[in-house]
């Protein structure tokens, strides 16, 4: 849980060194804002805590299918059964992804063999013991990861990702 | 932990956001994007009205939607001195891509200098010349009076033989059509210089001077054939990652078979299907993998051949083809030459091929059926080649070259629907100089630079240190040469021109070199310059190039070069113009004259004295005729301007006429004589590993913009060697370990990673990587006519250290799709 913390308060300073997106990231609105209504816009989306499953779910390398931030958003719950970058629950073993490629969108498909992600559409793999990472492939970023919090009766909360979702501009829509 | 941006939302483009054709300026497929921009206090809205897509965007948008953008797709930069948004995206529309984006392209915006958001800083910004130990910035004035003076200083001593020129010939980013013709104009034109080498090879020549000395030009067919064809042979090209969007958006439809209905369409009742393919390649490769995914082992076949053995393959399949009598007689007599004599010369039987390539003689006959056993009514079998860098780079370039060529023309395959021999490319294409007044074959300019020969040498857009054979040696004596030009530059108060340009001369004559760079980037072979002169790139400046199928296209001006940076012809026209001056200056009138005719203020202007002036059709092709014709633009050559559109050539040669006086294209003798540059028979069997290497999917080309980019450099930050996992092990190597990779010629590094498809005792390494020069191993052993041979290479291997911090996080697992 800490390293998770901690992993999103890195991301967001990392988000605040790059000027421009925080600039412009309020929502949209096209009709002009008058001064009196402009507030402190939040630099990141607000991302809902939404339980995904309980540890007592998961078993080792069984994908368990979810969706998140909302239910437009498929996604995978993983127990790899070693620790890995991002990993929960008191293995430190739990991870989340984004089943959608980052490409064109496609669904991926889980390689229980060697633990990867697969795209059809332009044969793109992402290594689920790697934080996602693009083994091969198409997209210009990583595949995104849940930010994870595992309660006191072992509840799975996501409750963040670390980079854009397909096919929206913003991650909460 | 893997590289994530924490970026989770993006600045939706607005409804007025002005748009610009964009053409990717990586690789040859140049596909078409659209370049967005607005003004940085702006954005567009969710609702249909309020965005640029027409789209509601508060909606997750669906699979291959054209209404969404990655974060590498989005920047702020520079417009005409003002901060704009811009989001560079695939056009959907494009007849090259489709809205495909490949992991190179896709990060164009990403990969822009941009001061606001921190990437491409690297950029060079004014010229900066050796000034108190180190380079320091100065005007434009400053810097091309320094080079002019000693240019014009070793002509007057050497003659223009002393004046060694390395330049890029292509299109795309560092190239395109205004650029050659601007530096062309200079060497060829007002000077005539023969000691000039080209990007990627130590000599001005071909890369492919057999298809061509056959009169059969090598981009002769169009995207659209690897959909119609019935086959398709792929010869050392791995065109999943490297001609990416033009294997998935026209290959891939063929191979799944749903490019049928278009057959059915042009064939009329000719039998036609889903299509297969012929991969000649020593390594397996995700291409092999991804042609089995789709159209299923049956249909997909491998020919894994001794590395270098390529042409006997050929001449066993045009051997073959010709006894069976599968070949085009009508268009053998009508329009080619020598035809029995090429067939007796190359005469291979199946039995000798498979002994010399390590095949069976069934695979080979088998391919040959496949290549030209006649479909069901006897119709002729369709069948596209396709040949890059594993050929090119590979043994015996002429005679493998024209072996290729020899099969497709006996078979009638080119000029014809789904046919074509055509080399694959490697950035786009965008050649305009007046003709190379040296001989051939050319000088090898690198053996003359390490000899001492030339007093100085002007680069432009070429990293010799990264992307040169033998480089070990090269950087060692070019090092020494630069080195004894700085030293004396030491020697004298920068502000006393007469007294600089007198220590420079002063160390030429010691054996010394002066050196220009004109880049981008700061370079490896730019650590050695003296000056260098800052160019804008594509999006910068107007820039026209052309791709693979010829298709020819504007990428418009989008945002400002960065800082004094200015197109390469321009660079080229300011050079030209202190040179006449500084010839002036000495009473040689003469001489200056012939620097007339560089007062270009625009690249418009250099694109109208070079292509439109002087390439064939060139005619009809104007700035605003081609931003007219979008990012599909015309196929060149250009035939007329009709009804407010460019017409193009869809295929070359469908009439049956050559380039050749006669218009007949002539057959070649192409014997097989081993492993043919010097030196490859002894490094082979001296040597355990072949050191087989090229490009892998994330990185371009030498990764001189991706060594700036966080996720490029974050998947690979050294320079990959795959090898066999038992050979690993035997090494006593893990995966991420560093190693030293090295032979007689020179060592470099790279880090383990075990890959099963790779078979024993042969590794691939990513080449022309800043972090571990492949070319370092390659021996200085060409072919007669300088063509370098960098994928028959053998060497050692062992242990440097274990896997270095920034590798630790890696994934090692298999690059091949598997579900």
């Amino acid at each position: 849980m800490k390293r998770c913390d901690a992993m999103v308060d890195v991301g967001r300073r990392k988000f605040l060194a790059g000027a421009g997106i925080a600039a412009a990231s309020v929502a949209a609105a096209s009709v002009p804002v008058s001064a009196a209504k402009a507030g402190p816009g939040p630099a990141r989306v607000d991302y809902p805590s939404s339980r995904l499953a309980n540890i007592n779910d998961l078993k080792v390398n069984e994908p368990v299918s979810v969706n998140y931030p909302d239910s437009d958003g498929p996604g995978v719950l993983l127990k790899l059964g070693k620790r890995v970058p991002a990993g929960v629950g008191p293995d430190g073993d739990i991870v989340g992804f984004s089943t959608t490629c980052p490409h064109k969108g496609f669904p991926l498909s889980y390689n229980k063999s060697d633990r990867t992600l697969n795209c059809p559409g332009h044969y793109s793999r992402f290594d689920c013991e790697a934080g996602g990472l693009q083994v091969w492939g198409q997209a210009t970023q990583n595949l995104p990861q849940y930010a994870l919090r595992v309660d006191a009766k072992g509840d799975i909360f996501a409750e963040g990702i670390d980079e854009l979702l397909y096919g929206r501009l913003s991650n909460v829509l | 932990m893997a590289y994530k941006r924490q970026i989770d939302r993006l600045p939706i483009v607005p409804k007025e956001a002005k748009r610009h054709n964009v053409v990717c300026h990586y690789c040859i497929v140049g596909c078409g994007y659209h370049a967005y921009s607005w003004p940085t206090n702006k954005q567009g809205g969710t609702a249909p009205d309020q965005n640029a897509f027409g789209a509601d965007l508060s909606k997750q948008q669906p699979a291959e939607t054209a209404n969404w953008y990655a974060p590498s797709m989005y920047n702020i930069v520079k417009q005409n001195g003002e901060d704009v948004h811009i989001v560079i995206k695939p056009d959907k529309d494009c007849v090259v891509n489709s809205g495909l984006g490949s992991v190179r392209g896709a990060r164009i915006a990403e990969m822009s200098y941009s001061r606001q958001r921190n990437t491409q800083l690297q950029r060079l910004t004014d010229p900066m010349v050796w000034r108190y130990g180190q380079m320091q910035p100065t005007s434009w004035d400053d810097a091309l009076d320094l080079v002019a003076r000693v240019t014009v200083g070793v002509i007057n001593e050497m003659g223009e033989d002393g004046l060694f020129v390395s330049a890029f010939d292509h299109g795309g980013a560092g190239g395109g059509y205004e650029n050659t013709w601007g530096t062309g104009k200079l060497y060829f034109g007002a000077m005539k210089v023969k000691n000039i080498r080209i990007h990627n090879r130590p000599a001005y020549n071909s890369e492919v001077h057999a298809t061509r000395d056959m009169g059969i030009g090598e981009l002769n067919n169009c995207y659209e054939d690897a959909e119609l064809a019935d086959t398709i042979v792929a010869v050392g090209t791995n065109a999943l990652e490297t001609q990416t969007n033009y294997f998935l958006n026209h290959w891939i439809p063929n191979l799944r078979g749903t490019s049928v209905d278009k057959k059915k369409a042009e064939f009329g009742s000719e039998p036609v299907e889903q299509g297969r393919i012929i991969v000649v390649d020593p390594r397996r490769t995700v291409t092999v993998n991804a042609c089995e995914v789709e159209a299923g082992k049956d249909r997909v076949m491998h020919l894994a051949i001794n590395s270098g053995t390529d042409l006997a393959l050929f001449n066993a399949w045009l051997t073959y083809i010709a006894d069976k009598g599968w070949v085009d007689r009508a268009l053998i007599a009508a329009s080619t030459k020598d035809f029995d004599k090429a067939v007796a010369g190359n005469k291979t039987s199946l039995e000798e091929a498979a002994r010399i390539t390590g095949l069976t003689a069934d695979q080979i006959r088998q391919s040959a059926e496949w290549i030209a056993q006649p479909k069901a009514g006897g119709a002729r079998r369709r069948t596209m080649f396709a040949y890059e860098k594993g050929l090119i780079w590979g043994n015996d370039n002429y005679r493998t070259n024209g072996a290729l060529v020899n099969v497709a023309l006996a078979t009638g395959n080119i000029g014809r629907p789904g046919g074509g021999c055509v080399r694959m490319g490697g950035h786009q294409e965008g050649y305009s100089r007046p003709d190379y007044p040296g001989p051939r074959p050319a000088f090898y300019v690198d053996k003359l630079l390490i000899g001492g020969k030339g007093g100085v040498h002007h680069i432009w857009g070429c990293d010799h240190y990264k992307t040169t054979l033998n480089a070990f040696k090269f950087k060692q004596a070019y090092k020494k040469r630069t080195d004894l030009v700085k030293d004396a530059m030491l020697t004298v108060p920068y502000g006393d021109r007469n007294a600089m340009v007198n220590a420079i001369m002063g160390a030429i004559k010691k054996g010394g070199l002066f050196a220009v760079d004109v880049d981008i980037v700061p370079t490896k072979i730019g650590e050695a310059c003296h000056v260098w002169l800052p160019a804008a790139t594509s999006g910068e400046a107007n820039l026209t190039s052309m791709n693979g199928e010829r298709r020819m296209r504007l990428t418009e001006r989008y945002m400002d070069p960065p800082g004094q940076a200015i197109p390469d012809c321009l660079v080229a026209a300011r050079i030209a113009n202190h040179m006449e001056r500084v010839l002036r200056e000495q009473g040689n009138a003469k001489e200056a004259d012939k620097f007339k005719g560089f007062d270009w203020k625009t690249e418009e202007d250099a694109f109208m004295d070079g292509y439109h002036g002087h390439e064939k059709g060139g005619e009809f092709v104007t700035y605003e005729r081609l931003r007219a014709m979008g990012t599909n633009g015309f196929q060149e050559p250009a035939v007329d301007f009709k009804d407010g559109k460019i017409v193009g050539t869809k295929r070359l040669f469908a009439d049956g006429k050559f380039n050749s006086k006669d218009g007949k294209a002539t057959f070649m003798e192409t014997k097989w004589r081993g492993l043919e540059a010097p030196g490859k028979e002894a490094e082979m069997k001296k040597w355990p590993y072949l050191i087989n290497n090229g490009r892998t999917n994330v990185v371009w080309q030498n990764a001189y913009l991706d060594q700036d980019n966080e996720f490029v450099m974050d998947r690979f930050p050294y320079p990959f060697i795959q090898m066999n996992p038992q050979d690993a092990a035997e090494l006593k190597l893990k995966e991420g370990d560093l190693v030293e990779v090295y032979n007689d010629n020179g060592s470099t590094q790279a880090i383990v990673y075990p890959t099963a498809t790779a078979k024993r005792k042969q590794t691939f390494m990513l080449f022309a990587n800043p972090n571990g020069v492949q070319g370092n191993v390659v021996s200085p052993g060409v072919n007669e006519l300088i063509i370098p041979n960098y994928k028959q290479t053998w060497g050692g291997i062992r242990k440097l250290a274990d896997a270095p911090e920034g590798v630790k996080h890696l994934s090692f697992k298999s690059q091949d799709y598997a579900v």
